[in-house]
């Protein structure tokens, strides 16, 4: 299921999907049916992000100001494409 | 990165809080996980005192909260509870028969913010269906799991597997396609609970569970990214025993009708446990502190063969609750192992059942249903039959 995210693709967390910031676990997490899965720190910088209103590009970019300009693109690129696959997010 | 099931974490928390509202059930299933001793427990929880479990549960970074039973629709505080539970941060999961659910109450429990409904089927076809839940529920299940569907919950659908349908999981996978089911779990009779006792009738051969498992792997392809299908092996044919519950006192915290915590939804029944009561502690203190989480956890109350294995913190030594069935003695290895003494007794009690099966007249049996009736007539008798 890889798809092709263009810049300009605007994505959102799949409904049946929730992720929230855990204290306890001092990390976000995904919830689903019965499952958790913690996510790393970069992965939760991105998920993070995905609201339905910020575009790839704009994830990027706001991962990038955040941490001092650097070079996230390709990184940030191949989470969401794992993610996808995963059926956590889709494009709006 | 792990995509299923609930990571582990180093630590031992309650991560996953079960919370059994009720042993009502408008349902009888003979292969229910409850306890057979059903009967002993009188009282229920109040609201009052769910809403402190759950608050405490959260604390301690519970994140998934399972209402379930018995029936938890039965349970009139549900959509308080839900919201409260939803308010909390908790994902909320709601695991039903659907009997006693109707189109405003799946509205209700969806402004109360629930995440997720689980139904259960007992068969694909109306006859058998109704017959093995004794109740006339086959066609309202239908309804309800489209309206599940109709107000954009996830979906799961859950069908124990037995020798009554097994050959008939195709058509059960017809049905789950056929209702839109997220996930579909498959889960086969074991010895636990109210199927202990039907065990002989229940029980699949390992012809059946073969043939089973090829079509639940062809929907697992077939199906890839719109329904995800869970088949779970049962372990009596193997030489190594699962990981039960993830480790005694790992994740799980289970809370009976009447407030006894358990490790496990069906660890009642073992002999030696206290069963701590939310009523008179707090889950901290029950979690971390009482003798009967401790009981299991890790690996130091292990004996022979468990204690010198090389493999012992792979499996933690299997389940307790079948070591308890089937050898008499919850510390023994889970006879799953090839190493346990009994090991070679399952099989031979495997075996026993796989002559029965097919016999028509021994499959015409009357099935003991879960009832309370049943349940009073198990509740004096102590000590469980061995193989």
């Amino acid at each position: 299921m890889s798809i092709e995210l263009k810049n300009e693709t605007i994505l959102e967390i799949v409904p049946t999907f929730r992720v929230q910031w855990e204290e306890v676990q001092n990390c976000y997490v995904v919830l689903y049916p019965e499952g958790m899965v913690k996510l790393s720190q970069s992965a939760g910088e991105i998920m993070k992000r995905i609201d339905g209103e910020k575009s790839v590009i704009d994830i990027i970019d706001d991962i990038s100001n955040a941490f001092d300009g650097a070079d996230v693109k390709e990184d940030v690129m191949k989470f969401l494409e794992v993610v996808y696959g995963n059926g956590w997010i889709r494009s709006k | 990165m792990a995509t299923v099931g609930l990571e582990a974490s180093s630590q031992a928390r309650p991560l996953w809080l079960l919370a059994e509202l009720t042993y009502r059930c408008p349902l009888q299933c003979p292969y229910c996980s409850n306890p057979v001793e059903m009967a002993k427990y009188k009282n229920e929880l109040s609201t009052d005192d769910w809403i402190r479990v759950m608050q405490q549960g959260r604390k301690m970074g519970a994140t998934q909260l399972g209402f379930s039973g018995g029936e938890p629709l039965v349970r009139r505080d549900l959509e308080d509870l839900i919201t409260e539970a939803r308010r909390l941060g908790y994902y909320t999961n709601l695991i039903t028969s659907g009997v006693g659910m109707d189109e405003s109450r799946i509205l209700a429990f969806k402004e109360a913010g629930l995440d997720h409904i689980q139904i259960s089927f007992q068969a694909s076809n109306e006859e058998l269906n109704n017959y093995i839940g004794k109740s006339k529920s086959f066609q309202h299940k239908y309804e309800m799991a489209r309206l599940v569907k109709k107000y954009e919950y996830p979906m799961v659908l859950n069908i124990v597997l037995h020798r009554k349908n097994i050959e008939q999981i195709r058509d059960i996978l017809d049905m789950t396609v056929d209702l839109d089911a997220d996930y579909v779990e498959l889960a086969s009779t074991q010895y636990y609970g109210w199927s202990r006792v039907n065990i002989d009738q229940l029980l699949p051969t390992k012809e059946q569970l073969k043939k089973a498992e090829l079509v639940a792997r062809e929907y697992q392809e077939k199906m890839k990214g719109k329904m995800k299908v869970i088949y779970v092996i049962p372990d009596y044919f193997e030489n190594r025993p699962k990981k039960c519950m993830n480790g005694w006192g790992n994740i799980f915290l289970t809370i009976a009708p009447d407030g006894s915590a358990l490790p496990c939804h069906a660890a009642g029944q073992l002999p030696g446990l206290e069963f701590p009561n939310v009523v008179d502690h707090d889950l901290e203190w029950i979690w971390d502190e009482s003798p009967d989480f401790n009981k299991f956890r890790g690996t130091s109350w292990m004996k022979e063969p468990c204690k010198s294995c090389d493999e012992k913190h792979k499996d933690l030594g299997g389940c307790r609750c079948q070591a308890y069935m089937l050898t008499g003695d919850a510390t023994n290895a889970d006879p799953v192992c090839d190493k346990s003494e009994f090991h070679t007794k399952l099989h031979d009690d495997v075996e026993r059942i796989g002559k029965l099966a097919g016999d028509e007249k021994f499959e015409s049996k009357p099935l003991i249903f879960r009832n309370m009736k049943n349940s009073k007539n198990f509740t004096d008798k102590k000590t469980p039959e061995t193989v």
